[in-house]
């Protein structure tokens, strides 16, 4: 890049509404749906795990040998199915939120203390009651740790899906940036990602705050060390990957 | 159920076997590249992590690594990467290195730091040294982290040297690149089967070094389901 500066300040005012906003929106409408359709798939696939224990082995067997396979193969494997549109990207990407959320569903569920079902069930509630007023809720921490780290890895990989030609940031950092040896438009294109994934990973943890106010809060001002931060991650990784995996889930290319 | 045909017709033709634009060679590149970056970044990142993990201190700096790492797009990471140094085999190592060392580093960390407080104790107590503790001890039970640490490390590198192929490198990537360029989509298929292939055997892999490494007395720790 030599002679040019890293950033281009006069570049990024005259482009912010095509393509930095309209990448911008892509990307968003291509990760939160894979999010979603994820723990829409999840939440059943777990009660059922919790319910039918030998289905367990099985699903977590699945999902996390399609969770190995590189995201641009997936891509261009489906390509020739869904061609260009959205679901190229959804399809691959909401298989992989379900290796951190089924896991997840499945031990939160398993947390439930047996105290708080045999209340719940001395209080008359059904099995279907008790799973949705009470079991549910009791698991959603843990839920939730799952969903964050598969927003913030579904929020990268999405990138990878410009190679394939179906935009998001990743189609800014690929036609604007590389292909014409300009690096503003890569440096935007990472800035906005990171942001995007910490501003959904701080609206899911404010969400569980307000949906879950009996949780303690983890100590701030100086005090959220090590094993507060770690426990909070770890509960987010899968039960094959115990004891305590702050890491195991990460986003991959 | 054609296009299938096709990959598989292009997965059998001699032609694809043999030369250094062929899959053997291909293969043996992405496998070079990758496994380079990721001894370079265990170098790197399991005596940081396990250091840290035993003095207790750089936890917080570690999580951050790992949560920056973590929401970092890696393509634009390497694009950025090789627009600045240029093309070639160095920058592209830097990227993948850079990748992979906040998996490695955060679960090194965190596995040595999760040791039982009271084995530690009685390790102490027993007359080890502080790093009698740390070799005989934490890094032994921080085993199973580590490699998982190691895994998911390994699963990115292959992925992003994949995505280096656009970058003027050889590796299995080039199959899609040039399968694309070229409208082949039976290259493309196949060099993508071929990515999965690596990527489930490398998985394998990490299973098998599991089952060999981690003391037996800890392999019991792993329930299915809780």
């Amino acid at each position: 890049m030599g002679d040019q500066p890293l950033v281009r300040w006069d570049w990024i005012a005259s482009h912010l509404v095509d393509p930095i906003g309209t990448r911008l929106l892509e990307h968003l409408q291509l990760s939160i749906t894979p999010i979603l359709l994820g723990l829409l798939l999840a939440l059943p696939l777990g009660v059922a795990c919790v319910r039918w224990r030998a289905l367990y082995p099985p699903v977590f067997t699945t999902v996390n040998i399609l969770y190995a396979i590189p995201s641009i193969a997936l891509f261009f494997l489906l390509l020739p199915y869904t061609s260009f549109s959205a679901w190229t990207a959804i399809i691959p990407l909401t298989v992989y939120t379900l290796a951190v959320l089924v896991p997840n569903v499945v031990d939160g569920l398993n947390q439930v203390p047996d105290h708080v079902r045999q209340a719940a069930e001395a209080m008359g509630f059904g099995p279907l009651r008790r799973l949705v007023q009470v079991e549910l809720p009791v698991a959603l921490p843990v839920v939730i740790a799952g969903l964050r780290v598969a927003a913030v890895a579904t929020i990268s990989m999405v990138s990878v899906a410009s190679l394939v030609g179906l935009g998001g940031l990743g189609q800014l950092i690929l036609t604007e940036g590389f292909r014409r040896q300009f690096p503003t438009p890569i440096v935007v294109g990472i800035v906005l990602s990171v942001a995007l994934a910490f501003l959904v990973d701080g609206l899911l943890v404010l969400l569980q705050r307000w949906w879950t106010p009996w949780t303690p809060r983890p100590a701030r001002a100086g005090g959220r060390n090590r094993r507060s931060a770690a426990a909070s991650t770890a509960a987010a990784s899968s039960a094959a990957d115990r004891p305590a995996a702050p890491e195991g889930r990460r986003r991959r290319a | 159920m054609n296009l299938m045909l096709t990959v598989a017709e292009w997965l059998g033709d001699p032609q694809q076997w043999s030369g250094p634009a062929g899959i053997p060679a291909r293969f043996l590149e992405h496998l070079g590249y990758s496994g380079l970056a990721l001894l370079i970044a265990a170098a790197i990142a399991v005596p940081i992590g396990l250091l840290t993990g035993h003095t207790g201190r750089g936890g917080f700096l570690t999580a951050s690594a790992a949560n920056v790492g973590r929401a970092l797009p890696t393509i634009g990471v390497l694009m950025l990467v090789v627009l600045a140094v240029g093309i070639g085999l160095t920058p592209v190592m830097v990227a993948l290195v850079v990748l992979a060392v906040p998996p490695i580093l955060v679960n090194t960390h965190e596995g040595v730091r999760g040791v039982d407080p009271q084995l530690r104790d009685a390790a102490q107590g027993m007359g080890m040294r502080g790093h009698e503790v740390l070799l005989r001890l934490e890094l032994p039970v921080a085993v199973p982290l580590i490699l998982l640490g190691l895994r998911t490390a390994a699963i990115q590198v292959i992925s992003t040297a994949t995505i280096a192929a656009y970058v003027g490198i050889g590796g299995l990537g080039r199959f899609i690149v040039d399968g694309q360029a070229r409208r082949q989509f039976e290259m493309v298929a196949g060099g993508s089967l071929l990515v999965v292939l690596l990527a489930v055997l490398v998985a394998v892999l990490f299973y098998l070094l599991r089952r060999l490494l981690v003391a037996p007395g800890l392999r019991r720790r792993t329930p299915v389901g809780r």
